[in-house]
């Protein structure tokens, strides 16, 4: 198993396109920052628009905690996209350069296979993720410093002090992971059906799109369908900068995101176990 | 008939007396009060807004004469409501120029103090009524109500200790009006627990703002830079 590992993370790393992530994700990160630094203020008066009228804040507020919770709210939007990149193309792309019957016919099981495959996306997640965590918390805490964090939320904000936040994040950048690996495994599941990878990104991509758009729209139809919604679940990182965290609902939210892991991971090795390979 | 005539020409005449007893207790509350030049001090702040969610914490407020105050909470943020620097009531005499009436005789959490109106005669003046709760007998201000133009109206209840002497409060509680908060949810992007919603909020909440003081430096002087305003 841990050659056929090993096997999966060469052809991953062998791959330009795996780059591509890691490069947007960089540019992405530096942009926020550079406009942030050169021009947060008008951003943080527009949020504090209805607390002024009332309300004096003085301090750091555009400080790296609040920069970093920005960036991880803006990209773990868009890191689907990147992840899905990867995932989508660990089967269909198999498939599409001729190498999937190849596979099948060596002396491993497909459940093996695709356990293999699966782990060695989740290594890739991993790895995006861990990169994101490094540029957006410790670049933002090197450029802007810390100070209290201030989490904005529909209806109220909240404020969390300095020496208590550091640990939120990295308890919410292992919800993400959770979160990324579901992602990855609807990708890896989509993948199991088609020829060429386009297909399997594209497919991912809508269905967190359509959920994300569902969720953000306050109609009450979609207000009710949402807790349905595993993208819904995917936000509940934001649980640990709640004050106290609910963690109840953290714990609900991660265990639909683990059980949905298993569904995608399982329907696809009994697909693939069916599948009969012809490419 | 005689005995009304004789009613109102005795509060007519015994008026002027009346507010020159006000405009007096008002002038030796300020005196006392005036003996403070400066201060730091220590304390605790607690918020209590119906949309902030916020930890008590430890503050340093500092404060010049005639009305340079200034609250910081070390490497932190610091909320405070609009028209903030009445948290201090050293800073709350500096116009000279008002009309000082009697509003009777009030209990203020036990304590029987005399109500003083105060009316700035200036015609741009900020506060435009503030009613004093006056404890006469250890010459203390308890409470003080006051309007102004721009930040609405407030409330300031102050409790005495150890700094009575200086006129200074080891608890001040600022009241006040609130406003609703509301950011769009395509904005925010929050998780929804599902369940039945609360109840829309009623909007112009009342407010707080708890300080509780438990030390002060007097008049051993403040660095200006202390009162320089921080970088948001």
């Amino acid at each position: 198993m841990w050659q056929l590992i090993r096997i999966e993370l060469f052809k991953i790393f062998k791959k330009p396109r795996t780059y591509i992530a890691f490069g947007a994700i960089a540019a992405i990160v530096f942009l926020i920052q550079f406009a942030f630094y050169s021009d947060g203020d008008e951003y943080m008066a527009f949020l504090l628009k209805s607390v002024n009228e009332t309300f004096t804040l003085e301090g750091k507020l555009l400080n790296g905690y609040f920069i970093c919770y920005i960036i991880l709210q803006t990209l773990l939007l868009h890191v689907p996209l990147l992840i899905a990149l990867v995932s989508g193309d660990m089967i269909a792309g198999e498939a599409n350069m001729g190498t999937l019957r190849l596979l099948a016919s060596k002396p491993v099981s497909r459940t093996g296979l695709i356990l293999s495959k699966f782990i060695a996306a989740t290594v890739y997640t991993l790895a995006l993720l861990t990169f994101m965590a490094i540029l957006s918390l410790f670049g933002s805490m090197l450029i802007f410093g810390v100070s209290d964090l201030i989490v904005f939320k529909t209806e109220m904000f909240v404020v969390l002090e300095s020496d208590d936040v550091f640990w939120r994040y990295i308890a919410a950048y292992g919800f993400a992971a959770l979160s990324m690996i579901t992602v990855s495994s609807l990708a890896f599941f989509l993948s199991v059906f088609a020829e060429n990878s386009i297909g399997p990104i594209i497919g991912a991509m809508s269905i967190v799109l359509i959920c994300t758009i569902l969720i953000s729209m306050d109609i009450p139809f979609f207000t009710e369908m949402k807790p349905f919604l595993f993208v819904n679940h995917m936000l509940n990182w934001k649980g640990f900068f709640d004050r106290p965290v609910d963690y109840a609902e953290v714990l609900k939210s991660a265990l639909v995101l683990i059980f949905h892991i298993i569904l995608f991971v399982s329907l696809t090795i009994f697909v693939f176990k069916r599948k009969d390979i012809l490419s | 008939m005689m005995r009304s005539i004789l009613i109102i020409g005795l509060m007519l005449f015994l008026q002027p007396v009346s507010a020159q007893d006000e405009t007096a207790l008002v002038e030796n509350l300020k005196a006392k009060l005036a003996k403070v030049n400066d201060y730091k001090a220590t304390g605790k702040m607690k918020i209590d807004v119906s949309f902030i969610n916020a930890p008590a914490s430890n503050i340093n407020v500092f404060y010049k004469r005639p009305n340079k105050f200034r609250l910081k909470k070390a490497n932190g943020i610091s909320i405070l409501p609009k028209g903030g620097v009445s948290i201090n009531i050293n800073s709350l005499f500096v116009n000279d120029n008002y009309k000082a009436v009697s509003a009777g005789e009030k209990a203020v959490n036990g304590v029987s103090t005399k109500a003083v109106m105060l009316i700035p005669m200036e015609e741009n003046s900020e506060v435009v009524l503030m009613t004093l709760y006056i404890d006469e007998k250890n010459l203390l201000l308890l409470k003080t109500s006051i309007t102004t133009r721009e930040s609405g109206s407030y409330e300031m209840d102050m409790s005495y200790g150890k700094f009575s002497n200086w006129g200074l409060p080891d608890k001040v509680v600022f009241s006040f009006n609130t406003k609703d908060y509301k950011l769009p949810k395509g904005l925010t992007l929050e998780y929804e627990k599902g369940g039945k919603k609360k109840e829309a909020k009623i909007q112009n909440k009342k407010g707080s703002v708890e300080i509780s003081y438990s030390n002060y430096i007097i008049n051993k002087g403040v660095d200006e830079k202390e009162f320089a305003s921080d970088k948001l």
